[in-house]
């Protein structure tokens, strides 16, 4: 079973990850590809105390998120990739083309960034950055829950190409 | 809504998804009087830096050293948690429920750590199973 799915969400490990998601899902692992929470022991401790004990959790820089990738999809139980921001999913995007489907599940307010839904806010930078995502072959949807609508990019943030 | 005979103000600080907080602080004064021994915060519509933020402004504020929080695995909790990296003397409870906050809001004496006991055991002893079914014991 690959992994099931890819998500940009700046909450990282949360509820809508662990329950709304995981419980239908049957989720046994999640991948957090962050290079600041790799890089730091008290931050990998602090999600490993709250994730329930039966899902395994495994931290990764970009880096070892691509030399680990396919080891991940390899395995039978349901698996979730997390990253906190758009600039981390494409760089890994860019590198691991097996990742054929990214969900945007919560970018929330900060200077400079424009609302799109009420749990999506991008800059122009993160815009661009989901658009060349998508240029490149990579189906870029948002969604927050799993009982939501799935919407295209080009819904929020309309039709203009890459 | 102080009722005169204990120490005003907020002593704690519930953390919690969507309404929760302010709906069970909001049944605690309902029930007690003294919903204001705890100040209510919701993460919507906030990223994971802006709930540490606004965690550690209202901690700050009232000098809190306790906070309630209500998934393990939420945002709130790993906030709430994030703080103590910076504040060791602060208490955090995840899975909090109503109640553990009436057993916290209605004692008067002892330390945070003992108010805290408390109100972890009366909250999780809360939790039972009803059923019309005579028990087979």
């Amino acid at each position: 079973m690959p992994i099931d799915l890819y998500r940009i969400d700046d909450r990282l490990i949360h509820g809508q990850v662990i329950v709304g998601w995981g419980q239908p899902m049957d989720l046994g692992f999640i991948v957090l590809v962050d290079d600041e929470v790799a890089a730091s022991e008290w931050e990998r401790e602090l999600y490993r105390m709250g994730v329930p004990p039966e899902v395994g959790l495994y931290f990764a820089s970009v880096d070892e998120a691509v030399a680990r990738l396919e080891e991940w999809r390899a395995d039978p139980r349901h698996g979730i990739l997390l990253t906190g921001d758009v600039d981390t999913m494409r760089r890994l995007t860019e590198r691991a083309p097996a990742i054929r489907e990214v969900n945007v599940g919560g970018i929330h307010h900060r200077p400079g960034r424009t609302e799109r839904l009420r749990y999506v806010f991008l800059n122009p930078d993160e815009e661009q950055a989901l658009r060349a995502m998508e240029a490149r072959g990579v189906a870029v949807t948002v969604r927050d829950v799993p009982s939501a609508r799935a919407m295209r990019l080009g819904e929020l943030v309309g039709a203009r190409s890459a | 809504m102080s009722d005169g005979t204990t120490p005003a103000g907020p002593r704690a600080i519930v953390l919690a998804h969507g309404a929760v907080a302010e709906a069970l602080v909001a049944a605690v004064e309902l029930i007690t009087g003294r919903g204001d021994r705890f100040s209510p915060l919701s993460n919507q519509n906030l990223g994971a830096a802006e709930i540490d933020a606004l965690l550690r402004e209202r901690v700050d504020a009232l000098g809190a050293r306790v906070i309630f929080t209500d998934l393990p695995a939420g945002s709130c909790n790993f906030a709430a948690c994030r703080l103590l990296k910076d504040r060791p003397d602060l208490i955090v409870v995840t899975g909090v429920n109503l109640p553990a906050l009436l057993q916290y809001a209605t004692r008067d004496t002892g330390s945070d750590a003992d108010a805290v006991a408390a109100a972890v055991e009366r909250g999780g002893s809360a939790l039972r199973v009803l059923t019309g079914r005579p028990r087979a014991d």
